[in-house]
């Protein structure tokens, strides 16, 4: 990656990272027959493509992109996800939440549930469509406790189920991808990197990110110590004072349980600055929905969820 | 702390690598408090999860707040008060990245400890200064020791326990360095410590004059990295072969690369190479990363080859210098880690994957089990989950293999059950 690596024989913490992942991804490559990538638009699975590229090219990824739409993202990041897959000349597969609902597998308890945690419906119902027997995600053991315990290469069973106490040995990095039909292995290249070492390998190499992970001026109202946006998907209640503040997103996704943070941070190098001397967690800033209770992302995940 | 305050400023960052480390002891010894303790110190814990096992602490009618919520990640593990599987932690000293494999200590975890230390280049092992040498430091001594971990740092906690005194760090020491001649452990570090107060530990604190070494973090900051130590002959066992043939690019057209890692030792334009196990010989070509051409490549780089010739290669073949090449065997004998709950069974066929590579195996015979307390060698007819015996297979495809203690990639290997698809057990070439 950065030249002073070919000059003598060390490399960054970001290159034994870089190199850590690229293997991974060969590892799926060389071991499953029909795998897929997870990419959505957002930083992780953005850092995620480049190291595809920096895997397989000169040649195709050996899989197709897959996105699951719960049909309540920002534009900026759906627009940008269609550009970028466009870009690589890659193939992109949507599959959206609206579909499960209207096909019944998904139904909200009020209208204005959040549809974050159905996406598990919607990818579960994608894997068994196309057949994969790998999904590449981007989530990192450092994002959340239940993801530190969790493998490189995690096995599920046929209905999509993670078991946490019953998790295959994982020894040096000899990766077992090895699945009867209908069971399939999330595999996480980046699980060994933190939201900072993302935020580096962005800067190092200048990838382009949706407009909304700088500081922007939107309109938002406090709630419990997070900024919720106000869209057309999370209106004001009666009762809300709506704030003009500057901000921007640390993590992006579904617009009902995802908030952004008072920021003034314009580029990529001041907000590894930012991120360097942060005092709160990715998700603790910025999930609404992983605080319901300690064990929250443990029971999404044993129920099919990335 | 002052420990990020004696750090260089983040603006101009001294990238050390990344070191990946293993810490063993039981929750007796504080070997949370202890990890608690450099994440505190090294300001990664971040004040939402401080708050939040505060709040689970004071629930649970706890006066101080219990750090082991910080590294006990699963419902079950928090309802029960253990750790049962291994978790990974991430700290940054601005100098350099750390990834702890935090491995729970009781012997009924043995394979999970055996798995935390596969990938660790260090060894934190936490002995009581009160207990001095116990059967578990010796347990996690060995299999520190088995699994090739080169860097052992013995922590004589509690020193506060003890009035700090030298003569109790001084008796420890000597009885592990008589331990440790047994064993064979040739690099092998002592520091006295206090997790709970914080002494030696990122700060030298008050209280240890008479102790002039290094304090953890120090020792942390200078163990050389993984792959500055590894076997110097080259090894790159191949994972993918990348033929694009784009129609519309006809340089493309006869483009074949092997892509995989450097396992060990280093490669340059121009070498001659043998691609095994068909001992076919060839030179590099290029060597490619993204695009770019490197004149050479080193231990741990993803990368791809070109080759002069245009010869047969596949997934699973290795390429290495035809002056230092590798064994291939059909045969191997190994000290196995069984990890799964059902026995291994010498009547059953397994399948065995090293490197890239995969063959079906045959158990030739169990020569001994080793008891991992006593470390004395009995016979075994079959073997449980947690066992550690030498085992022999008869292997239906040849391996290209290093012996364990020379080179930790191609020496290890995995076994598979193909049944379950599970892997059952992890073993060390000899």
């Amino acid at each position: 990656m950065s030249t002073a690596t070919q000059s003598h024989s060390t490399l960054s913490h970001l290159d034994w990272l870089e190199a850590e992942s690229i293997h991974i991804l060969r590892e799926v490559a060389g071991q499953c027959a029909n795998p897929a990538m997870l990419f959505s638009g957002g930083k992780d699975s953005i850092v995620m493509l480049r190291l595809a590229e920096k895997a397989f090219r000169p040649g195709r990824f050996p899989f197709p992109l897959l996105h699951v739409d719960t049909g309540h993202n920002y534009s900026e990041v759906i627009d940008f996800r269609d550009a970028r897959a466009c870009e690589l000349n890659e193939r992109l597969i949507v599959r959206s939440v609206e579909d499960s609902m209207r096909r019944g597998t998904v139904v909200l308890k009020s209208a204005d549930e959040s549809r974050n945690k159905h996406q598990s419906v919607t990818l579960l119902e994608a894997i068994e469509e196309f057949g994969f027997d790998a999904c590449i995600g981007g989530a990192r053991r450092d994002e959340e406790k239940a993801r530190a315990k969790e493998r490189l290469f995690s096995f599920r069973d046929g209905f999509g189920q993670w078991d946490p106490k019953n998790q295959r040995p994982e020894l040096w990095d000899l990766y077992n991808a090895r699945v009867h039909k209908g069971e399939n292995i999330r595999v996480f290249p980046i699980s060994n990197w933190t939201e900072l070492d993302v935020w580096q390998y962005i800067e190092s190499e200048k990838l382009q990110l949706p407009s909304i992970y700088f500081a922007h001026t939107r309109p938002v109202v406090r709630k419990g110590g997070l900024l919720q946006p106000v869209t057309e998907i999370t209106p004001v209640k009666p009762g809300d004072v709506i704030e003009d503040v500057l901000v921007r997103f640390r993590t992006v996704g579904d617009i009902t349980c995802t908030a952004p943070v008072e920021s003034d941070a314009a580029t990529v190098a001041a907000i590894i600055v930012e991120t360097a001397t942060t005092t709160v967690t990715e998700r603790g800033a910025t999930r609404l929905d992983d605080q319901t209770s300690e064990a929250s992302m443990e029971q999404r995940k044993k129920e099919g969820y990335f | 702390m002052s420990a990020i305050e004696r750090l260089p400023e983040f603006e101009q960052p001294v990238d050390n690598g990344l070191l990946r480390f293993l810490t063993c002891g039981s929750v007796d010894d504080g070997k949370s408090t202890l990890i608690g303790r450099l994440l505190f110190d090294t300001k990664t814990i971040l004040a939402d999860t401080l708050h939040s096992i505060e709040r689970t602490s004071h629930r649970r009618g706890l006066e101080a707040v219990d750090l082991s919520l910080l590294t006990d990640g699963l419902q079950a593990e928090r309802e029960q008060g253990i750790t049962i599987d291994v978790a990974y932690r991430y700290f940054t000293t601005g100098r350099r990245k750390y990834i702890i494999a935090d491995a729970p200590g009781h012997e009924q975890y043995t394979r999970n400890m055996v798995t935390a230390a596969s990938t660790a280049n260090l060894a934190i092992i936490l002995v009581d200064a009160r207990k001095g040498i116990l059967t578990q430091t010796r347990r996690h001594s060995y299999l520190a020791h088995l699994v090739g971990i080169p860097h052992l740092v013995v922590a004589i906690n509690k020193m506060d326990l003890v009035d700090y005194d030298q003569a109790v760090f001084e008796r420890i020491r000597g009885e592990y360095l008589a331990f440790a001649a047994q064993l064979g452990i040739k690099d092998v570090r002592f520091i006295p410590l206090s997790a709970l107060n914080g002494d030696m530990i990122v700060d030298r604190g008050e209280r240890l004059g008479w102790y002039q070494g290094p304090t953890l973090l120090d020792i942390l900051e200078s163990a050389p990295a993984a792959h500055t130590e590894s076997d110097e002959r080259f090894r790159f066992p191949v994972q993918y072969v990348c033929r694009p043939q784009k129609a519309d690019d006809p340089k493309l057209h006869d483009y074949r690369g092997f892509m995989g890692r450097v396992e060990s030792g280093e490669v340059a334009v121009g070498d001659e190479i043998v691609v095994l196990p068909s001992e076919r010989r060839t030179r590099i070509k290029d060597i490619q990363l993204y695009g770019q051409s490197l004149p050479r490549a080193f231990a741990e780089q993803s990368v791809t080859l070109l080759l002069e010739d245009e010869i047969d290669i596949s997934r699973g073949d290795m390429m290495v210098h035809p002056e230092k090449s590798a064994l291939v065997t059909r045969q191997i004998d190994a000290m196995v880690c069984w990890l799964a709950e059902a026995p291994l069974d010498p009547q059953r066929k397994y399948l065995v994957r090293q490197t890239t590579r995969e063959s079906k195996a045959m158990v030739g015979g169990i020569s001994y089990r080793v008891d991992i307390n006593s470390l004395e060698q009995a016979p075994a007819e079959r073997l449980a989950m947690n066992d550690i015996a030498k085992v022999s297979f008869k292997l239906a495809q040849p391996l290209c293999v290093d012996r364990y203690a020379e080179n930790r990639a191609t020496g290890a290997f995995i076994i598979i059950d193909e049944s379950t698809n599970n892997t059952v057990g992890a073993g060390m070439i000899l």
